[in-house]
């Protein structure tokens, strides 16, 4: 494996955006980098800033409200990122699906590379979607790695 | 005089070359240690050059065509800083190098509409305030000691400076602090996790505009702990020993203290900082007085 795609899948900065969820997989997030999960292990880091992200987690249902700013927030990461979309609202609009103020599933909005289910989604299955995830960055990185 | 012909010159040099490699390998073992003392497992040591690599990487944002130049700026001047010192050159020309450093990573926050970097901004120069004075103060005392501010002449005492200068010593303990950017002081930038101004200082550096504003911190924090070895200069094995005890002092300082606004930061700078180097200047001129 080549520098760079080891140090991109050992080092994923995630930025975590509330859609309008229930709170009830942020508090999963957080739940993650408690000393009981700690996701900085993988040297994962809940960073603030789009700009410096490579992992977007998004939680709740994408709406006509806040779809500009979730557009803005995924034009504002520099590539390679990916996304995830965490817990059952996020994947598909779960309850809301027909409410006529959501959209749906966050993949409505911005491409979603892999899927967290759940409600709320637990910590472990968090970890593992980043996971995935990275499997996912490491494909792209090698990819474009080969292509100069 | 730079001799280059003379093996001593090389050595030092390679110094200054390992110093950003020291100093990532420094916020490693500090990261490490911060995630066992809140008994977690932690990244791995190399974390920091993983986190560098990655961001050399990435699709390059800027926020003006002035960002790049100016975060190369501040790597350029806190390297010559380190330089300055590990060639024993003037500590009063040292300080002012990193001063130049610091106002380059200032002004390439200010460059963008962005007012959490802005607001960072601002706060990274109360943060030059609060430690640079006492980082001047300090200077004063070594130089009343030894006559002069070169760094060779710390050396060419060959006594210690520590058993002379031991409230200078401590004073040096906020000025890591603030310098490190660690808790209590962390008010510009925080390494960790989310603070109120989202990245601070660094929230407009993204890609390797922000990898090069990291080595230069790394390198800045190896010029800060070589600094405080000096307090043993014939013997550096000690003064290192020395270094990583202030070192060690400064995380569990972090890990303990929860963050404070600018104000106290600045007061506790000024009041411990000056308070300890006055004493310990005056305390100096009775000794060398009587003697």
């Amino acid at each position: 494996m080549r520098t760079m795609t080891k140090a991109r899948i050992k080092s994923p900065w995630v930025l975590h955006f509330d859609c309008g969820s229930c709170n009830g997989c942020d508090i999963e997030i957080l739940a993650a980098q408690t000393p009981r999960f700690d996701i900085e292990r993988f040297g994962i880091v809940n960073i603030g800033d789009p700009k410096q992200a490579d992992v977007l987690l998004v939680t709740g249902p994408a709406n006509k409200r806040n779809q500009r700013v979730l557009r803005n927030l995924y034009d504002q990461m520099p590539a390679p990122k990916t996304v995830i979309a965490i817990g059952e609202c996020a994947c598909s609009g779960a309850i809301f699906h027909n409410c006529p103020n959501t959209l749906g599933g966050v993949d409505k909005v911005i491409p979603v590379d892999v899927y967290v289910p759940g409600c709320a989604a637990r910590p472990e299955q968090i970890i593992d979607g980043i996971m995935l995830a990275l499997q996912k960055l490491e494909k792209i990185s090698e990819c474009q790695e080969e292509g100069g | 005089m730079v001799d280059l012909l003379n093996l001593n010159t090389y050595v030092p040099a390679l110094f200054v070359v390992l110093a950003p490699v020291i100093g990532g390998l420094l916020m490693g073992i500090d990261r490490k240690l911060t995630a066992r003392m809140q008994s977690r497992i932690g990244p791995p040591i190399l974390q920091p050059f993983y986190d560098a690599i990655k961001l050399w990487g990435k699709q390059p944002f800027l926020a003006s065509g002035l960002q790049p130049i100016l975060a190369f700026g501040y790597f350029g001047f806190s390297v010559a800083a380190y330089a300055l010192l590990a060639f024993g050159q003037d500590i009063l020309l040292m300080i002012f190098t990193i001063a130049v450093a610091d106002v380059c990573l200032i002004v390439a926050s200010f460059n963008s509409k962005s007012p959490y970097s802005n607001i960072g901004a601002k706060r990274e120069l109360l943060v030059m305030m609060s430690y640079e004075p006492v980082m001047i103060l300090a200077a004063l005392n070594i130089s009343i000691m030894t006559g002069t501010f070169m760094i060779q002449g710390i050396f060419d005492i060959t006594v210690p400076l520590l058993p002379y200068l031991p409230l200078t010593f401590l004073a040096m303990i906020p000025v890591l602090v603030v310098n490190m950017k660690k808790s209590p002081f962390d008010v510009s930038a925080s390494g960790h996790a989310h603070q109120e101004l989202v990245r601070g200082i660094y929230t407009e550096f993204s890609g390797y505009t922000l990898a090069l504003i990291e080595f230069g911190h790394w390198t800045k924090v190896a010029l800060m702990l070589s600094f405080v070895t000096l307090f043993w200069a014939p013997n550096l094995i000690v003064g290192v020993a020395l270094a990583l005890t202030l070192f060690f002092v400064t995380l569990v300082i972090d890990n303990v203290y929860p963050r404070l606004d600018w104000k106290s930061m600045v007061k506790t700078t000024w009041t411990a900082g000056f308070l300890l180097i006055i004493a310990n200047i005056i305390g100096l001129i009775v000794r060398l007085v009587a003697l």
